[in-house]
């Protein structure tokens, strides 16, 4: 599983921190980064797809896999 | 410390001895379009996949900053999927710079014919520029103007003003602005040389480093390489402030400071320190002095060349005080979009404030020690790095003078140094 943070959209609720603290890196005002670049091993996805769910500002997205096509439109 | 609005004006403009005629040429007005065709501008290419190659021979990297490989980006505009975007960026949020501006308004038909080879380079001719300088942007239009039935490059060129600010110049903020967005940065991936205008694959070029591309085809790559250092070849644009020689020098890479200023009349022992890379590459000692400008020397003594500006820090200036009005700059002009900037960029510069007022303990600089490592990359855009970058270089090189503001005593800043606000900006004379 690949994914993207947009943290310009982060709002700093902090539940991606708590779902998955391995992937998502919080600074002292709640707001976070990714650790890595976003390839998410196989044991991690659960928690890291919990967070992507309970994000209320959709900051989390998954990206398609490497060379899959982008949809056209 | 005192405020005072006045900028520094680059008076002169001068070109380092031996290194031929290339950015700056002896222009003194706005080129024309006459004058410059006569000097061999726009001149055919016939082989594009030759210029491909002199322009990867020739090593040319980005000039906005980041000094990527331009060889490199151009590829991946090329191979990507849809016609390719063009984009002249001549935003030059930099306080600190003013080659970007010089260029749009001395040599915008340079600009304009490294924007054309780089349209032939990705094979497209949907090409735009992006300035806020409204002297530029008139500049850019009129020298537009001139080309329309001139029969040397018939094209369209779109022309795009936005108000000037720091992070206008971003490559992913000129892309929103090009979608019809805010001129704000955007989170990465993807890069603008992925999806970018219109989410096609967009090529977004300094226009110091679009210059380069005329010169590498009049040149060679050779000759180019004439110039410059083995991994940072050709000429850059300093913008020098901060001292009376204050001005716009075009240099080959390799020269240190001591010679720079030697040359242009400054002496190196009244200098206390530098501001490198406009407001991104932190401060350095005087030790600075003798390293040589170019990308992989800096980097080395963990700093960097930046978009080209230097500020000297004189005898008499404090590096702790023009940190902190580095750092009052960037909580005041970050995007406000990210949430480790907004707040990571006023905690350190709220401590930064304290600190010059001598209201600074230990306590405040453990956590600003710690702010300067770990909010590096933690922001969409580089602004949080160059804040972090700013604090980080003031307690490496200069413990000493933040250890006399701890103690409360700073004879510098007793006796009163003014910076301007914002510290170092640069102007042209009008």
């Amino acid at each position: 599983m690949k994914i993207k943070l947009d943290r310009t959209v982060c709002d700093g609720f902090g539940l991606c921190a708590a779902h998955a603290p391995e992937t998502f890196s919080l600074d002292e005002w709640g707001y976070v980064s990714l650790v890595g670049a976003g390839s998410i091993p196989p044991e991690r996805e659960e928690g890291v797809r919990r967070a992507l769910l309970d994000c209320p500002v959709h900051a989390i997205t998954e990206l398609r896999p490497a060379g899959e096509p982008r949809p056209e439109g | 410390m005192s405020l005072t609005a006045e900028a520094h004006v680059a008076t002169t403009v001068a070109t380092f001895p031996d290194i031929g005629s290339r950015l700056v040429a002896g222009v003194t007005g706005r080129e024309s379009l006459p004058e410059y065709v006569s000097a061999g501008g726009y001149a055919a290419v016939r082989d594009v996949e030759r210029l491909l190659a002199a322009v990867d021979d020739a090593g040319l990297r980005g000039r906005g900053g980041a000094a990527f490989p331009t060889i490199r980006k151009i590829r991946a505009v090329r191979a990507g999927r849809g016609v390719p975007v063009v984009v002249a960026n001549g935003e030059e949020g930099e306080p600190a710079s003013v080659k970007d501006r010089w260029l749009l308004r001395h040599r915008p038909h340079l600009v304009l014919d490294g924007l054309r080879l780089a349209g032939l380079l990705v094979g497209s001719d949907d090409v735009h520029v992006y300035v806020s300088d409204p002297a530029g942007a008139a500049a850019v239009r009129a020298a537009a103007e001139e080309l329309t039935g001139a029969g040397v490059w018939d094209t369209g060129i779109t022309v795009t003003v936005v108000d000037p600010a720091y992070v206008a110049g971003e490559e992913t903020a000129v892309v929103r602005a090009l979608n019809g967005g805010p001129a704000l940065p955007a989170d990465k991936p993807p890069r603008p040389f992925e999806e970018g205008v219109g989410g096609r694959p967009t090529l977004v070029s300094n226009v110091e480093t679009l210059a380069n591309l005329p010169l590498i085809a009049r040149l060679g790559a050779a000759g180019y390489r004439d110039a410059g250092t083995a991994a940072s070849p050709g000429t850059f644009l300093l913008s020098l402030s901060g001292c009376a020689a204050a001005g716009l020098y075009e240099l080959p890479y390799g020269e240190t400071l001591r010679s720079v200023l030697a040359w242009v009349g400054e002496d190196a022992g009244s200098v206390a320190g530098f501001l490198m890379g406009g407001y991104f590459s932190g401060v350095l000692g005087p030790h600075a002095l003798d390293v040589p400008l170019d990308y992989d020397s800096l980097k080395a003594v963990g700093s960097g060349l930046g978009c080209g500006a230097v500020s000297v820090i004189p005898r008499g200036g404090c590096p702790v005080a023009v940190s902190a009005a580095v750092l009052a700059y960037f909580a005041r002009e970050n995007a406000g979009q990210c949430g480790s900037c907004f707040n990571g960029t006023a905690a350190m510069s709220a401590v930064l404030d304290a600190l010059v007022d001598h209201r600074a303990d230990e306590t405040d600089l453990a956590r600003l020690t710690r702010w300067s490592g770990f909010l590096r990359g933690r922001g969409a855009c580089g602004t949080l790095d160059g804040a972090t970058n700013v604090a980080a270089s003031l307690l490496r090189e200069f413990p000493d003078r933040v250890a006399a503001h701890l103690q409360g005593r700073c004879g510098d800043c007793a006796a009163g140094y003014g910076l301007t606000d914002p510290p170092y900006a640069m102007a042209l004379p009008s």
